[in-house]
């Protein structure tokens, strides 16, 4: 009787919540799939009809498509294995007895706060800039030639700009992992006379699997829809060796105004972030079940 | 001798992590310092510390480009939108954590998978559909947005905090003749306020440094600190000491709150994997 009423109550209770969600999933999902074989240009409304899957074919077709594809990957893996190996050497770092621990991790984890176009620009001009950068007076103060870096180096630099801003996440979290390691069995293994990096590869690294699989599966969600770095600093450029699979998009969609081409870039978006997607939920489904 | 041994380690292992600490925290620390210095000194390296110090850009990013309205855009639409958040996830969760069916789970799951949408994948309608509605530069429209790519992070973290209330001390109430209203009001919701201050926390840095969305949605009108700081980008001219004054006060509340809650964020942020 009660778990009947209780039961009811509970639906009425997440209604709000699933159809909000439902609606903001399928109704946009829906029109881009529309739209994505639509010629939709906004600038050309007349010039309007169904067109198969020319959009995909142009899209796809496109040089700037197989760049921007490429420039994704670099993107999201340069900054994985930066962060990745660095949050690990610096988890390891900061989970020792140091004086003033409490700062330094306050530190360490404050990038990660910074909002996204405030770290862009900052690096762009504070730090990156040819001529007043401070990354320009210490290479004249070794005597060499400035690095222009947006220009020259534009991928890296947004790789810098973005692992910056995610290696205090990846730290964070291993940290908070690494401290939950049993002191026990760490201090039999010292006691065993396992030195240190057999007790990093027999003891820590397998402790750590499973903060290190979701840090790389959440900084991956996050990685492919990098925008305001790009947008800030190097606008894709020059040509398109900065440009990612977002970026592309939205050149297509707000400066070309061409919906259908812009849609069809979108479409193929979600089909690489449903990929990461559904591993990602796997493994945070399995630690439900733990 | 052992004594002496693990000291100098503490010694070594100390250095090592402050200056690693300091090279991070850097740009940040260059950039509130920059602020303190007129336009003509903060593009000049070598004369650091020759500087006079100054407070003027702070009054000159005010007076020139209204800095207060874009603060408060972003402080009413990140708050505005944790609110909202909050009163459709609560009930949510509640449902979830204390009266679970068979299909709580890949419900929950579903929802976590909305938030594995690219937002380029639906920029397209959205734009269109914001701009048929008239909520384009709109913070109405902001709000609605944002409440929504986070609903599912604000539901699965108060689930987590829920899950951890005894379930014995709501039957007790149930017993003492409570009904569900007065039960959630009564009992459940003082029990979860450091849970729900936790998630409201992370939410709202969340909100603030939302930089996609915020970025095409909104022209003059709306546009929160994350657009307002984009516009600095121009080329023409150098406006390093103001952009950074705009950068320290954009940055600074978001910070102290970051740094309050770093631990629930670990939760929060993975989804309750990692604790």
């Amino acid at each position: 009787m009660a778990t009947r009423q209780t039961r009811t109550l509970a639906r009425i209770m997440s209604a709000p919540s699933i159809i909000v969600l439902f609606v903001w999933m399928i109704v946009p999902l829906a029109l881009t799939l529309y739209f994505s074989v639509q010629r939709y240009n906004l600038q050309h409304p007349d010039r309007a009809g169904f067109v198969w899957f020319r959009n995909y074919y142009f899209f796809v077709t496109d040089p700037a498509f197989i760049q921007a594809i490429g420039n994704t990957l670099i993107l999201v893996i340069g900054v994985l294995l930066i962060t990745v190996v660095g949050g690990i050497l610096l988890a390891l770092l900061l989970d020792q007895p140091i004086w003033g621990q409490g700062i330094v991790r306050l530190l360490v984890i404050a990038p990660f706060f910074v909002m996204p176009t405030v770290s862009a620009l900052v690096w762009k001009n504070m730090l990156m800039h040819p001529q007043y950068g401070l990354l320009a007076g210490l290479w004249q103060f070794f005597g060499q030639k400035p690095v222009v870096w947006l220009q020259d180096y534009p991928l890296f630099s947004v790789v810098i700009i973005t692992a910056w801003e995610w290696l205090p996440f990846a730290t964070l979290i291993l940290l908070t992992a690494l401290q939950s390691l049993d002191e026990d069995q760490k201090e039999a293994s010292e006691m065993d006379g396992a030195n240190f990096i057999n007790r990093f590869i027999y003891i820590i690294l397998p402790h750590l699997a499973r903060a290190i699989t979701v840090v790389i599966l959440i900084e991956t969600i996050f990685l492919l829809g990098i925008f305001a770095e790009i947008y800030v600093t190097t606008q894709g450029g020059p040509g398109d060796a900065s440009t990612n699979l977002p970026f592309l998009v939205y050149v297509q969609a707000l400066l070309n105004f061409d919906v259908g081409g812009a849609s069809a870039g979108g479409v193929i978006a979600v089909i690489l972030a449903n990929i990461v997607a559904i591993f990602l939920i796997r493994i945070v489904g399995k630690n439900l079940d733990a | 001798m052992a004594r002496e041994a693990t000291l100098q380690r503490k010694v070594t292992v100390t250095t090592a992590a402050w200056i690693v600490a300091l090279i991070i925290f850097f740009p940040i620390l260059w950039t509130i310092l920059t602020s303190f210095k007129s336009e003509g000194d903060a593009i000049r390296i070598s004369s650091f510390f020759e500087t006079p110090w100054t407070i003027a850009s702070y009054f000159e990013v005010q007076s020139r480009s209204d800095y207060f309205r874009h603060f408060f855009n972003s402080v009413i639409i990140s708050i505005g939108s944790t609110v909202l958040a909050l009163l459709i996830a609560v009930p949510a969760a509640w449902a979830m954590a204390f009266a679970p069916t068979p299909k709580t789970r890949d419900l929950m799951m579903w929802m976590l998978s909305t938030k594995m949408m690219p937002a380029v994948g639906v920029l397209v309608p959205i734009y269109l559909i914001f701009k048929t509605l008239g909520l384009l530069d709109n913070v109405w429209g902001l709000m609605i947005v944002l409440m929504l790519i986070n609903l599912p992070i604000v539901i699965w973290m108060l689930y987590t905090y829920f899950k951890e209330i005894p379930v014995d001390i709501l039957e007790a109430a149930r017993m003492d003749g409570a009904t569900l209203g007065k039960e959630l009001v009564y009992v459940l919701v003082p029990m979860a306020v450091p849970g729900i201050a936790s998630t409201m926390l992370l939410n709202v840095i969340l909100a603030w440094n939302e930089a996609f969305w915020t970025l095409n949605l909104t022209a003059a009108n709306a546009a929160p600190l994350t657009a307002f700081i984009a516009s600095y980008s121009s080329p023409e001219g150098l406006f390093w000491a103001k952009l950074s004054a705009a950068s320290t006060l954009a940055i600074a509340p978001i910070l102290v709150l970051g740094w309050i809650s770093q631990k629930q964020l670990v939760r929060g942020l993975t989804f309750g994997a990692v604790k």
